[in-house]
């Protein structure tokens, strides 16, 4: 077991260097002038090439790139390419914070409900509960979020008025109230994960029915409640596991849509404004903090699939 | 209806190859997923390519009945500048029914041969191109698609570069777990014996073999290509106005929302993209059934 972790936890190491490199590369790609850019088109040539100097865009690649890291491994993320004399750090932590609220909103409400859903359909198999789930479930994931955040304004913000329509709630509020004013845009990311997770769940949950081990606890006299919960929900969550690690990923690139749509001012509509504006400082942090909450998160769940699934807890290799 | 009645490919002779694959696609059509999802497909299809030579009005042309309500006239109501969105709706299907299989298609043949190579290799090869994967995964595709399209500008091949690229890694995950299967059964071993290069193992040899979970993979994604399409522009990074275009529709329109009202300018082409996406979802679903094992 511990050998298994320090090989994924080495693993994970070596894809952080080579993000790191990634999302250098992608941000070198950006072309045009960062000083002509920041100080407009009448600004003089020898202003630009100073700025340029001074932001050290104007040294070679590879330079810019070993600075960089040697920063980054201080904690020093730079400063704004775009808003002089701020830190990137002092962009880019409050956006993460207020993404991380309502990602982890959507989550604790869309796992324990798809679970529930998806386990449920799995052992009604066939029957009209299980399609009503399955096809709400797909048709929810057929329709891109935006769609789903608009429709959800109109219903619950604007017809209802059963829920604010901002997703920032005012300064200085309390828990509840930003709470209130996140489940609209929480919401929208339920409904596209719903299917997915459901689906695994469901898919684990049939496959787990139809073991060997299962027929086995059902003929030695178990009784059908002991089973599931024994034999076929720790089988069928393994899987689910998974999907709601990768869907980490999918639910932080979602949030630029949905906080477009909400206005909310987290990582997404950052990262975004940054290449929108050539901010390469910004752009290049706020993609590596993406990708490390992405490689945390997958980590976590792999040591917890590990620590349910007996046959990798007891392996000495892979 | 089961595939258990198709033998696989690799123990055929030729003319049981055709026999099987006929079999195979009697199946498709017998399966009610696979039919429907084609019908809805080819419609959209088929308003791609007819485009505004077919639509009852000019999807361009501006007239002074702004944001009539659907009716005998405009069946589905008019816009904030007078356009038919019936028509819109109908010619939209071609900017996302272009870029989103050309992106798919790309993603696919990059993604199969890196599969192959890694899968056939293992090894070094295998592990150093599966860290690269990793790192590529890492970052969500509307991420890295956002600073691509700042980065190279706005253009249609622009788009479709970068959502083939960013499939790449995906499919091929996908193709390689397929020939990690396949490499050690006896063909594989036998045309090593007789001397033959990787390259033709791989694609001679390998290929036809995995071209089902490679078929499945691909129809899968060209759901998500449609999904990333729709959102990139959405946010302004995909076609510019005026051309008819679903996403540009909506974003142009929701902000009429509020209020409730002209409900008809986002909710029609919202329907469009969706039955487009569950469309291509029971094309996908029918295959997995027919043609997995």
């Amino acid at each position: 077991m511990s050998r298994f972790l320090l090989k994924r936890i080495g693993l994970a190491l070596v894809t952080l260097v080579l993000l790191s490199m990634l999302v250098f590369a992608i941000a070198q790609l950006l072309p045009g002038d960062v000083g002509r850019n920041v100080l407009g088109p009448f600004a003089t040539q020898q202003s630009v090439d100073q700025l340029n100097h001074q932001l050290g865009v104007d040294r070679p690649v590879y330079d810019q790139y070993a600075t960089w890291v040697d920063h980054l491994s201080h904690g020093d993320l730079g400063e704004s390419f775009q808003y002089q004399g701020s830190s990137v750090w002092s962009l880019l932590g409050p956006a993460l914070v207020n993404s991380l609220k309502l990602a982890a909103l959507a989550f604790v409400l869309v796992v324990p409900l798809a679970i529930v859903g998806g386990v449920f359909a799995g052992l009604r198999e066939g029957r009209i509960s299980d399609r009503v789930i399955t096809v709400t479930g797909l048709s929810l994931t057929a329709v891109p979020e935006f769609v789903t955040a608009i429709v959800l304004i109109v219903i619950f913000g604007v017809a209802l008025k059963w829920l604010p329509v901002t997703a920032q709630a005012p300064a200085g509020s309390g828990f509840f109230t930003q709470v209130e004013h996140l489940l609209l845009p929480a919401f929208a990311l339920v409904m596209v994960l719903f299917g997915y997770i459901a689906r695994m769940a469901r898919a684990g949950t049939i496959e787990a029915l139809d073991s060997d081990y299962t027929r086995t606890a059902s003929l030695k006299g178990l009784s059908q409640q002991t089973v599931v919960r024994k034999h076929v929900l720790r089988n069928a969550l393994l899987p689910t596991i998974a999907v709601v690690a990768t869907q980490t990923g999918y639910l932080i690139g979602g949030l630029v849509v949905i906080e477009k749509v909400f206005n909310y001012p987290g990582i997404g509509q950052r990262i975004y404004t940054a290449a929108t504006n050539k901010d390469f400082a910004v752009l290049e942090a706020g993609l590596l903090i993406v990708g490390v909450v992405y490689l945390v998160a997958t980590l976590l769940a792999d040591i917890l699939y590990s620590a349910l699934n007996p046959r990798i807890r007891h392996a000495t290799t892979e | 209806m089961t595939a258990a009645d198709v033998a696989p490919a690799s123990v055929l002779q030729p003319s049981e190859t055709s026999v099987a694959r006929r079999e195979t696609i009697r199946a498709l059509l017998r399966s009610k997923t696979f039919v429907v999802g084609n019908v809805i497909v080819l419609f959209w299809v088929f308003w791609a390519i007819a485009g505004s030579r077919l639509t009852p009005h000019d999807p361009l042309a501006q007239t002074p009945d702004v944001l009539a309500r659907p009716g005998t006239h405009y069946w589905l109501g008019t816009d904030t500048l007078g356009r038919d969105v019936l028509s819109r709706v109908l010619a939209g299907a071609s900017s996302v029914l272009v870029v989103a299989p050309l992106a798919t298609l790309l993603g696919v043949v990059l993604g199969t041969i890196v599969g192959l190579i890694t899968g056939y290799f293992r090894g070094i090869v295998d592990e150093s191109i599966s860290r690269v994967i990793d790192a590529v995964l890492a970052l969500p595709l509307i991420m890295i698609a956002v600073t691509a399209r700042a980065a190279l500008g706005l253009s249609r091949a622009t788009l479709i570069v970068v959502i083939g690229i960013i499939f790449t890694p995906l499919v091929a995950r996908t193709v390689r777990a397929a020939v990690l299967q396949e490499r050690d059964l006896d063909y594989v071993p036998a045309a090593r014996l007789r001397g033959e290069r990787a390259p033709y193992i791989m694609f001679v040899e390998l290929l036809p073999n995995i071209m089902q979970p490679i078929v499945v993979e691909g129809t899968v994604r060209l759901g998500y290509a449609i999904f990333a399409v729709a959102g990139l522009t959405f946010l302004g990074l995909g076609v510019q106005p005026p051309t008819p275009d679903w996403a540009l529709q909506i974003s142009d329109n929701y902000g009429l929302l509020t209020g409730g009202s002209y409900w008809w300018t986002v909710l029609f082409p919202a329907l469009a993209v969706a039955s487009l996406v569950v469309g291509v979802n029971l094309i996908a679903d029918g295959l997995r059934q027919v043609l997995d094992r």
